[in-house]
This record gives structure tokens, sequence and C-alpha cells, in this order.
């Protein structure tokens, strides 16, 4: 396929994630209402609040570092996307898969977040510094067990591609690293629920609590960028989970059923538990899930 | 209240085409107004923008008075304001919709005055209960305003002491529909007049030390 195709076929995947995330955003709303007893929002009302916040005016700015903030993070959930191969066999939902993918692709996961961290203190509501400081906490203790993970992953299949690691589970849903290295997988899923940081890991956003945490100051367009930044990265999250630990997919069809499912197991642990405090999640997260993915590795160590 | 005897301006939409008076210069966003190109391409966009804007208001989580419990049920199974995409928001940057719940005092006006210039503009202003009509129950307080309009612009009011939760959901659906008609321009006539409702404002809050505009 020649670069300009791909390229083409990447921007289109970009846009095809955007209204995933979307999509899938407004069901989320739409199960935690019903499970709440309410009819809750339509589908599509995440798209509505896209168009109404781009169509919201401004001339409030905080400096430089605010504007771009926005920038880093749609960068990063752009960046996570385009380089995790959607759909096997497929060379145009392929994306920009390489040898060394895998540590790129762990790498611009905090990308994102560190450039809202610098927008969100230039800010200077107080709420933002909190969360922030809250979210990279709670994000540098999940980042242990996913690492440990992937590190397993990636010496089980002797490569840090990604693409490498899809080809060596083919062969029946057995081969799938769910099963085939189940403590990885473990660590890796628990991980995934403060990488979503739904609760009880919602320490960043805790309403109630810090009202919104880091986009306090943020409105209008630069609001529409972070909802943008926020679907994609979530669709790239999970397509990257898909590819680690179920096999990857070799049709459309089957990337959305396993993505949705992978993002609704943090869904629904997320609706059935309260919020915990900072100290907790972390304490969480450096206990039996990395705990589970030392394990993994070592597994992975004395089998091979 | 000296407030009484100030004249009253009546809310009114835009003239077509026009620049308004902008008093804070070039930073100030009057909206569509500033672009008379393309009349017929610019009315479309609004209708648009017009719809996405009022299928999803934001609310400012901020109650000035007793109507504020009125407000609560809102977000419960019972009334699911979520269900118009109707939504809380705890940050004025992010809001579209200032509830002025109840009475207000004026300790509170300076506060509310600065909320409602931080939330982005297009913005609506919405009076619930008699109090903020004319003072209600209230009306010969001491510290509490009786005419909310002469201090902030009022798209809405919603009568009743206190209104029930129903009524506040037929109120918002009176909105959206002004809304949508283009013809919820408060926020406008609020910049247009911004010194007559600064002097307003200034009568009342003895103690001034506001900026001239709250970015």
């Amino acid at each position: 396929m020649p670069l300009a195709t791909k390229i083409l076929w990447s921007i289109v995947g970009v846009f095809g994630a955007l209204a995933y995330g979307l999509a899938i955003g407004g069901v989320i709303r739409k199960v935690m209402a019903r499970i709440q007893g309410r009819i809750g929002p339509p589908v599509w009302q995440p798209y509505i609040d896209l168009g109404k916040n781009l169509s919201l005016r401004t001339a409030t700015h905080h400096g430089v570092m605010s504007f771009i903030a926005p920038i880093f993070r749609a960068a990063g959930g752009i960046g996570v996307f385009l380089l995790v191969p959607v759909v096997i066999g497929v060379p145009a939902l392929e994306n920009f898969s390489f040898s060394g993918d895998l540590l790129m692709v762990m790498y611009f996961i905090f990308f994102g977040s560190l450039g809202m961290a610098l927008g969100a203190a230039e800010a200077g509501h107080p709420h933002s510094p909190i969360g922030i400081s809250r979210g990279l906490a709670q994000m540098s203790s999940y980042e242990l067990p996913f690492a440990l993970a992937v590190v397993a992953l990636a010496a089980q299949a002797g490569s840090f591609s990604i693409r490498e690691i899809i080809l060596a589970q083919q062969g029946g849903w057995l081969h799938w690293n769910l099963f085939a290295n189940p403590l990885a997988a473990a660590a890796a899923f628990l991980a995934f629920l403060g990488m979503n940081m739904y609760a009880p890991f919602n320490i960043v956003g805790a309403p109630q609590e810090i009202p919104v945490g880091p986009p306090t100051e943020f409105n209008s367009q630069f609001l529409s960028l972070l909802m943008v930044g926020r679907a994609t990265f979530a669709v790239a999250k999970i397509v990257l989970y898909m590819d680690l630990f179920l096999g990857g997919a070799h049709s459309l069809p089957e990337a959305l059923v396993k993505t949705f499912l992978i993002y609704f197991w943090s869904i629904f642990v997320g609706a059935v538990f309260p919020r915990f405090r900072t100290e907790q999640s972390i304490r969480f997260f450096l206990g039996w899930p990395t705990l589970a993915g030392i394990a993994g590795v070592l597994l992975v160590i004395f089998s091979h | 209240m000296e407030s009484k005897k100030l004249p009253v301006l009546p809310v009114s939409a835009p003239p077509e085409g026009s620049v308004p008076h902008a008093p804070l210069g070039e930073g100030c966003f009057l909206g569509e107004t500033q672009r008379p190109k393309a009349p017929k391409l610019r009315e479309a966009l609004a209708t648009i923008k017009n719809w996405f804007r009022a299928n999803s208001l934001w609310v400012m989580a901020y109650g000035t008075g007793c109507g504020s419990i009125e407000l609560r049920p809102l977000t419960t199974a019972r009334f699911d304001m979520e269900r118009f995409g109707l939504a809380m928001r705890p940050t004025p940057r992010q809001s579209n919709v200032l509830i002025i719940s109840g009475y207000l005092a004026v300790k509170s006006l300076k506060r509310v005055i600065r909320a409602y210039e931080q939330m982005p503009s297009p913005k609506w202003v919405v009076g619930l209960g008699s109090c903020t009509i004319n003072g209600g129950m209230y009306w010969d307080s001491y510290n509490t305003i009786n005419q909310l309009d002469l201090y902030l612009p009022v798209d809405t009011y919603i009568a009743g002491c206190m209104p029930r939760p129903e009524a506040l959901l037929a109120g918002f659906g009176y909105l959206m529909e002004k809304i949508k008609k283009g013809e919820a321009n408060g926020w406008h006539h609020y910049l247009e007049n911004l010194d007559w409702y600064k002097e307003n404002q200034k009568k009342v809050i003895t103690a001034w030390d506001l900026p001239d505009y709250n970015w």
C-alpha cells in the first residue's frame, strides 16, 4: 500500500475512532442511567455536547501552556491510536505498526497527561493542580502492573511489536494471552480500571469533591478538544488491550464486539463501587496487581 | 430598596447585521453579529448552532436561596433532567445556564456576577421563584435584591414559591424553544448595556471590589 493511501486511511481511522469513542461515551451514560433507574440521555448526547462546545465563544486565556494542553491531550490519544493495529490482515486498518511500537505506545499513554498537567496548572484554579497531582500519582502506580504485564507479553512473544504479539496468539481462543498468561492479563486488566478512571478510581475528576479536577478552567473549544482526546484515547486503549490480550481482530465487527466488552469491564466495576481515596488507590495498584504482574513475568521466564 | 426607582430596559434581540456597542474592546465576543458576510449561510449556521446549544444545556451547580432544594430532585430517577441533555457543571467556565434559585442576597449577588461573567457566551439566566421577580416573601428584607433583571439579563422566569421540579423542567423546555428560535439574547443585551447594569450593581454592592468585567 502506498504511503499516501496509508495516511488517508489513518485519517479516516482517527475520525472513525472519534465517532466510536463518542458513541461509547453515550452508551455509558445510558447504561449508568438505567442502573440508577433513570431513562438517561440519548445515545448521541456526546455528539451534541461536542457540537455545543464548538459553538460557544470565549475570549479568556490563561497563557500559552493552557492553550497547548488540550492539543497535547488530543495528540496523546491520536498518537496511541495511530500506532495500534485495529484489524490484522487489513492493511488499511493496521495503522503505523512497526517493530518497537509497544514501547512508543507506553510513552504516548503518559504523554497526554503530562501536557495536560502543565496546562491545567497554568489555568490557576486550585482544583486543577489537586486533580493533576492525584492523577499523576495514580498513573505512576497503575503503570507498574501494566508495564510488568507488557514485559511479560513481550518476553513471551519474543518481540516488542504489537503485530508480532497478535500473530503469536493465533489458532483458537485458548491461545489468547488472556488464557495463555492469565497472571499478566489480571495485572493489566486491573491496571485498566485505573487507566479509565471510573469508580472506584475516579479520584481525578472526583465529583462532589474537587468538582471536575484538571479541566476546571477549560471551556468551549478547549473543552471540545479535550473531549476529542478523551474519546480517541479510550478507543486506542481498548484496541491496544484487544491486540495484547484478546488476540486482535480479523474483521471490524469482531473488533467492535471485543473492544466493547473490554470497555464495559471497567463500566460494570465502576457502577457498583464507591470512590477510593488517593492513598487507597495507590496502595491497591502497588499490591495485588503488581504481584500478579511480577508473577506473570516469572511465569514466562521459567516456562520458556 | 432604592433599586425600585430605576428604569427597566426591555430585553430585545440584537438588530440584524449591526456591530453592537462593545464596551470591552477587542476581547468582547458578541457572537455571529460581528461577521455580516453571507447572511443566508450565517443564518443556517446559527440555526444549527442554536439547536446544539439548546439540546446540551449545562447548568451551573450553584444555589443562591431555598429554591435550589428544588433543583436537586431534577438529577434523580423521578425527574431525570439528563433526558433533555441538561447536566450540572460545577464550574462557570463550562456552564451555559445560571439559575438564580430564589432570594438573592447582596453578598451572593457579587459572586453571581462573577460567575456569570466568567461563563462563555452565549449564556442564559433563569430566575427561579417569585423572589427573583419582585422579592417574594423577602420583598422588604434589608439585604436581598427584589428585581433580578436590574442586575443580570434574565431569559426565563419560573414563577412560584417554590415551583415544583416539573415547573422547572417546563421552564427549561421554554428556554430551549427560545434558544432554538434565536430569541434568548440576554447575554447580548448585557454586553450592550453593560454600563447600565454595572451602575445598578454598584448601587447595591457598596463594597465594590470586583474588576470591570470578570474574564
